[in-house]
């Protein structure tokens, strides 16, 4: 019921590894990865959750050996030829240079810090109060996964499914993401930091203090 | 090479020309302009960075009522200050206390409050991060070289929806009377992130 993106909790990933602190200095072409990947949002051809979930649909195997950025660019190309901008003989340069339809919507030099500084707000305006409170105890679905589209989008971790915890603040309501990558809507729904103790979660958690706080959308919660 | 349907697997499996092929694609058909790949790459490497975040922090140890702010609504606190937009729609700034260390991860993909921080380094992205941290913080903090005092509890926010994290970290002792411009040089990226402490002042260079 899950995909391999969904990693938390997994055990056998050895140590994390520091780095130098300051801005991260990308090498060449991760830093163009990077750039194509932010460029071609601008297309106005998908969401965000459009394009996590390209790269939650490489397959296990590209997903563990790529390294980041190559399941960036691998994710990118995958979406460019699933959203009809490009064909795959488009991809193998099969095709001569012919000024796409697209091409006005071509993010250009002098547009990209009004770009950046947009962003892409999710929260929306309510138009139903939020089903529950800070304090209240809830309980997250079980199975997981998307209740919509079979093996689609989700933002509620595996390792989160089936858990008690306590809402600790109340967000907004934001657009939901399992609805979003689908194209599906936006169908936007309150939002709830929840609390779990570690011992809900973990067979042997390392403290008996020690808590996880996910942002959870209103549908994955039940009373409890 | 394993072999699939998906598109990209006829793409060169260099990744640097499988990048490169892409990019010459689309600039041929005039999707991509090569001048705003350099312009987004200039500001992610030049531009904004964990100097913003450090900024914030500085002002929320200096200035009672900012932090005052920043808790209670950090988007608008870190907006007024000149930093928002692409992955910083939505902040929240959470505490450290004595009691209390908080510690951020996206465990799904790598939302990180770019804005404040800058793009994330590569162990934040790094399968062994995204695995443990929520499972065994104070193993990961170790990694760090960091470890905390047996009173003190572990709280990991796994940045689950587009709401972005930025931790305060506690403020130095010895440091009474510095200029937030001082104050900033001791607040480290992952410091920001919980992997780390503020530096001491006797740690700086």
């Amino acid at each position: 019921m899950t995909r391999v993106h969904d990693m938390g909790g997994r055990f056998g990933d050895g140590p994390v590894k520091p780095e130098p602190q300051g801005i991260p200095q990308l090498g060449d072409w991760q830093a163009r990865a990077l750039a194509l990947t932010l460029a071609c949002g601008s297309l106005g051809k998908w969401n965000i959750d459009v394009s996590r979930h390209a790269r939650e649909c490489l397959s296990p195997k590209d997903y563990t050996r790529f390294s980041y950025f190559e399941i960036w660019v691998s994710a990118l190309a995958d979406l460019l030829v699933a959203r009809g901008v490009l064909t795959k003989s488009d991809l193998q340069g099969q095709d001569p240079d012919v000024l796409h339809a697209l091409a006005e919507k071509c993010l250009r030099a002098d547009q990209v810090a009004g770009v950046l500084a947009k962003g892409g707000p999710a929260e929306r305006p309510a138009n139903t109060p939020p089903q529950f409170a800070p304090g209240q105890t809830v309980r997250t679905r079980r199975p997981g996964g998307n209740h919509m589209v079979n093996g689609g989008h989700t933002r509620l971790p595996a390792y989160a499914t089936g858990a008690t915890g306590e809402v600790l603040r109340v967000h907004g309501h934001h657009v939901l993401p399992d609805s979003n990558a689908h194209d599906l809507g936006e169908a936007p729904e309150p939002l709830y930091a929840v609390r779990f103790a570690a011992a809900q979660l973990w067979a042997n958690p390392e403290h008996p203090n020690d808590e996880v706080i996910l942002d959870l959308w209103e549908s994955y919660l039940e009373p409890a | 090479m394993p072999h699939d349907d998906h598109p990209h697997t006829v793409l060169p499996s260099d990744p640097a020309l499988r990048v490169k092929t892409l990019e010459t694609i689309l600039t041929g058909k005039g999707l991509i302009d090569p001048a705003a790949l350099d312009e987004i790459i200039d500001t992610y490497q030049n531009k904004i960075g964990p100097q913003n975040g450090a900024r914030v922090v500085a002002r929320a140890w200096d200035e009672p009522d900012f932090r005052a702010a920043l808790l209670e609504d950090a988007t608008a606190a870190v907006s007024e200050m000149g930093f928002f937009g692409r992955q910083g729609e939505h902040v929240v700034a959470v505490e450290n206390t004595p009691e209390r260390h908080n510690m951020v991860v996206c465990t799904l993909c790598s939302c990180y409050p770019w804005p404040l921080l800058g793009i994330p380094p590569g162990w934040y992205k790094s399968d062994a991060y995204r695995s443990r941290a929520v499972r065994e913080p104070r193993k990961v903090l170790s990694d760090f070289g960091v470890t905390l005092s047996p009173d003190t509890a572990v709280r990991v926010w796994d940045s689950t929806a587009e709401m972005r994290y930025l931790v305060v970290p506690m403020r130095p002792d010895n440091t009474e009377g510095w200029s937030q411009d001082e104050l900033a040089r001791l607040v480290t990226r992952d410091s920001m992130i919980g992997t780390g402490l503020a530096l001491r002042p006797e740690e700086l260079e």
